[in-house]
């Protein structure tokens, strides 16, 4: 399964979506998820590849970890996937 | 002042999962109170409780829920759901601008804290599930009542290990007493059976491995239990008003310090609290029918208890009933108040003496009625209940029957 693939599922679970209702274009807003929402999303994709994501619940437009559209969240995780190996 | 009644009741614990189931296994004089289930529990030495069994919480929350709700929250909103759906209340305006919850519990989220010291000690975990604090917190039960309820009014919990719901329907019942809200939901939840919850319990030699025997000479220590109690706790007119069932008065409490010891109980302490409570109520102590005792079962408590009630009573002492359900549904701490309230209702509307079973030999320590083994049929007009707490914190609450 590609990284792009395995972050869908993870928000699509969270937003209680099929997989194929989850866009690369969707914020997740879009999707109802809500600030809960985002840390367990971040939780589970920190548990499944493994990494930290530098996120900071306090003020996330500051953080490095673009989390602005789904497309956004798929390539910094991509990104931090590719800095790990 | 106002006069403060019971217009709902709700319960989840090792003898049922509603009042009815809960007062009829007290009425039977079954013992909830078995081998415990749960991971590592090979490796206690006290492996008994009055555990719920055969309960599911994906039978009764969805995925989002359970990850926010520890096992006291979900024996809370479903102990709640009873109660707040016999009242047949709604919170809207005014209502849920004034109406809140105040709940008792020891521990918390217990299960919550064990499960996420095992994953980050003995699993080797960097990383914990980001509801933990949310989930944990003690007041985390009575803020998902608030939320589930549109309850806007004073909410919060408290906390004095045994005594903690008899301390938080004490405080729900002034503040109904004296006007501040109509109605309050009230009572308490415990979950502490798992491994870190019982292991700390072991540590201080007072649990018994065979049965939990309150008042009988061959008693040999407390035994855990688990579950929730509440209450809807509501101004007598305002439930006449809307020709609600009236389960019964809540009269008098009454909360004392003994300033003395972390654990042993006192005498003084307990019979201040009781006579304290009769005060509150106007009522003399030769009123009193029936009072569901602490009754932990262990030698400590139940001496000190039995002479407390005799000092607070005098000569009544011997006529009055006092019996310990612990004996069938277990220690429930920080809830246990909350459920032992159910026999004090059922004493006070069904005339049924709730028995303490378990009961093998006489103490002459413990020489009172304490309705060995079978329930009686009686009629009680005013009944106690009472809590004594570790740290020497009491509170005793008095109730009538309507």
């Amino acid at each position: 399964m590609t990284v792009k693939d395995r972050i869908v599922e993870i928000i699509a679970e969270q937003a209680v979506l099929e997989v194929s209702d989850v866009s690369m274009e969707n914020t997740l807003e879009d999707l109802g998820i809500d600030s809960l929402g985002l840390v367990e999303s971040i939780f589970a994709i920190e548990e499944a590849f493994d990494i930290q994501v530098p996120f900071n619940a306090n003020d996330p437009t500051e953080s490095e970890f673009d989390i602005s559209s789904v497309a956004s969240i798929v390539k910094a995780v991509e990104e931090l996937v590719k800095a790990q190996s | 002042m106002k006069r403060v009644v019971i217009t709902g009741a709700g319960t989840i614990n090792s003898l049922g999962k509603s009042v009815a189931q809960t007062m009829e296994a007290m009425r039977e004089g079954r013992c909830g109170i078995g081998e415990l289930e749960f991971r590592d529990v090979e490796r206690l030495s006290t492996r008994i409780g009055g555990q719920v069994k055969e309960y599911n919480a994906e039978d009764h929350f969805n995925r989002q829920q359970i990850s926010l709700y520890d096992r006291f929250t979900q024996f809370t909103l479903l102990a709640a759901s009873e109660a707040i759906g016999q009242s047949g209340l709604t919170f809207a305006g005014e209502l849920a601008a004034k109406a809140g919850v105040v709940l008792g519990t020891a521990g918390g989220g217990v299960s919550t804290w064990d499960d996420n010291y095992r994953a980050v000690y003995e699993d080797g975990k960097n990383r914990v599930h980001p509801f933990v604090v949310p989930k944990l917190m003690n007041n985390a039960a009575a803020s998902h009542v608030s939320m589930a309820y549109n309850l806007k009014g004073p909410s919060f919990t408290v906390s004095t290990a045994c005594a903690s719901s008899n301390h938080a329907m004490s405080q729900a019942f002034q503040m109904v007493r004296t006007g501040i809200s109509p109605v309050m939901i009230t009572g308490g939840s415990e979950s502490m059976l798992c491994f870190g919850g019982v292991k700390a319990w072991e540590g201080l030699r007072v649990m018994s491995r065979d049965a939990c025997r309150p008042f009988s000479a061959n008693r040999n220590g407390m035994v855990q239990g688990e579950g929730a109690g509440l209450f809807v706790f509501e101004e007598y007119e305002h439930a006449r008003a809307r020709g609600a069932d009236i389960l019964v008065e809540v009269v008098g409490f009454a909360m004392t310090s003994d300033a003395s010891d972390i654990v042993m109980p006192s005498k003084q302490g307990a019979a201040r609290a009781i006579k304290g409570a009769l005060n509150d109520a106007g009522l003399n102590g030769s009123e009193v029918g029936y009072v569901n005792a602490h009754g932990t079962g262990t030698a400590a408590n139940d001496r000190t208890e039995c002479a407390a009630v005799a000092d607070a009573f005098g000569a009544h002492a011997d006529k009055l009933m006092l019996s310990s359900t612990k004996s069938m549904h277990g220690h429930l701490i920080g809830a246990t108040g909350a459920v032992e309230l159910l026999a004090c209702i059922m004493a006070l509307r069904d005339g049924i003496i709730a028995p303490t079973i378990g009961y093998e030999e006489p103490d002459p320590d413990c020489a009172l009625d304490v309705v060995p083994n079978e329930a009686r049929e009686a009629k009680v007009d005013v009944a106690l209940s009472n809590a004594f707490a570790f740290g020497g914190l009491n509170a005793v609450l008095a109730l009538k029957k309507v």
